[in-house]
């Protein structure tokens, strides 16, 4: 998965929006799932020439579902990852990629299927200002 | 870094979940239907999977029983619905020639799924799964998946997901009382 280049200028932060689409029917347990055995959603970015400053989950769905006596935190449907990156201001200028895995874990309301995690991918170019 | 901070561009990315391959879709119910018929059931396929005290268990072993083959993870919140009415059915017919095997498809392996059977107090025997055995049994993309295997070792019925304690009781019963 390859967004469009974001242009970042040293010394800056940068916020950057990572949507992801469930298809109907499906729920992944939230990055603070209401249960200690469920699998959070979690984003991750590897060592790169932005640092992480924040990563900001959406506020997740408190949702009954036949399986569980209480309800559970979810998210569905469409929801946005926002990651904010600082940009130091030696930070090699030029073109450069962030790479990041997105973990999860999908249900239905009668079945599961394993975690995955898939490669995020963020083209960058750095610039001086 | 300045004091003053700027916001730039934000990229968009977009990850589509595709959730292709998976059975079930929200709601359904699958495998809720009566074993098969005789000549419409195919041999398990054997393996040889350890159990938590480390003894190599295979499913031949247990010819000549009603197996109940449940795979599950204690990630899935369907299955823990499940894994009661099993220790009950295990509790009820093991002395008529009937025994519950789950295969725990925990990544973590037995350091997640021993704390788990421990606070279940899973009374039946539960194995540590494989990605080679799962797709022995057809895939296994969703959890829980659980398959009534007859006295020859043949698969009777499979439910795919969340299926009903009566759905069990009614494919044990049947096969219990075919000789």
């Amino acid at each position: 998965m390859s967004p469009p280049r974001t242009t970042a200028a040293r010394d800056s932060v940068v916020s950057t929006r990572l949507a992801v689409q469930l298809r109907n029917g499906y729920h992944v347990n939230s990055n603070t799932p209401a249960e200690d055995y469920l699998i959070p959603l979690g984003l991750t970015w590897n060592v790169s020439p932005l640092e992480v400053r924040e990563i900001i989950y959406p506020k997740p769905k408190m949702e009954a579902y036949p399986f569980s006596t209480k309800p559970l935190s979810v998210y569905t449907g469409d929801f946005e990852i926002v990651t904010r990156f600082a940009v130091p201001a030696r930070a090699p200028l030029g073109a450069s990629i962030v790479t990041g895995k997105l973990r999860y874990q999908a249900c239905t309301n009668s079945a599961c299927l394993p975690p995955k995690t898939v490669e995020v991918r963020l083209p960058v170019d750095i610039r001086a200002q | 870094m300045t004091t003053l901070t700027r916001r730039v561009a934000a990229a968009t990315a977009l990850i589509l979940l595709v959730l292709s391959g998976c059975s079930p879709t929200a709601g359904e119910r699958s495998g809720a239907r009566a074993v098969k018929p005789d000549k419409d059931r195919k041999e398990a396929p054997d393996f040889a999977l350890k159990d938590a005290d480390g003894r190599t268990v295979r499913l031949s072993d247990y010819r000549g029983k009603v197996v109940l083959l449940n795979f599950w993870a204690t990630w899935c919140g369907p299955c823990k619905i499940e894994i009661p009415w099993f220790m009950e059915l295990e509790q009820e017919n093991k002395d008529r020639g009937f025994a519950v095997l789950g295969v725990a498809m925990d990544e973590g392996g037995w350091d997640a799924i021993k704390p788990f059977l421990a606070e279940l107090r899973v009374n039946y025997r539960t194995l540590l799964g494989t990605d080679m055995v799962a797709q022995q049994f057809g895939g296994v993309e969703a959890l829980p998946t659980t398959f009534v295997i007859d006295r020859e070792g043949r698969i009777a019925s499979t439910h795919v997901g969340l299926a009903s304690k009566s759905d069990y009781e009614n494919d044990i019963k049947a096969l219990l009382a075919q000789r």
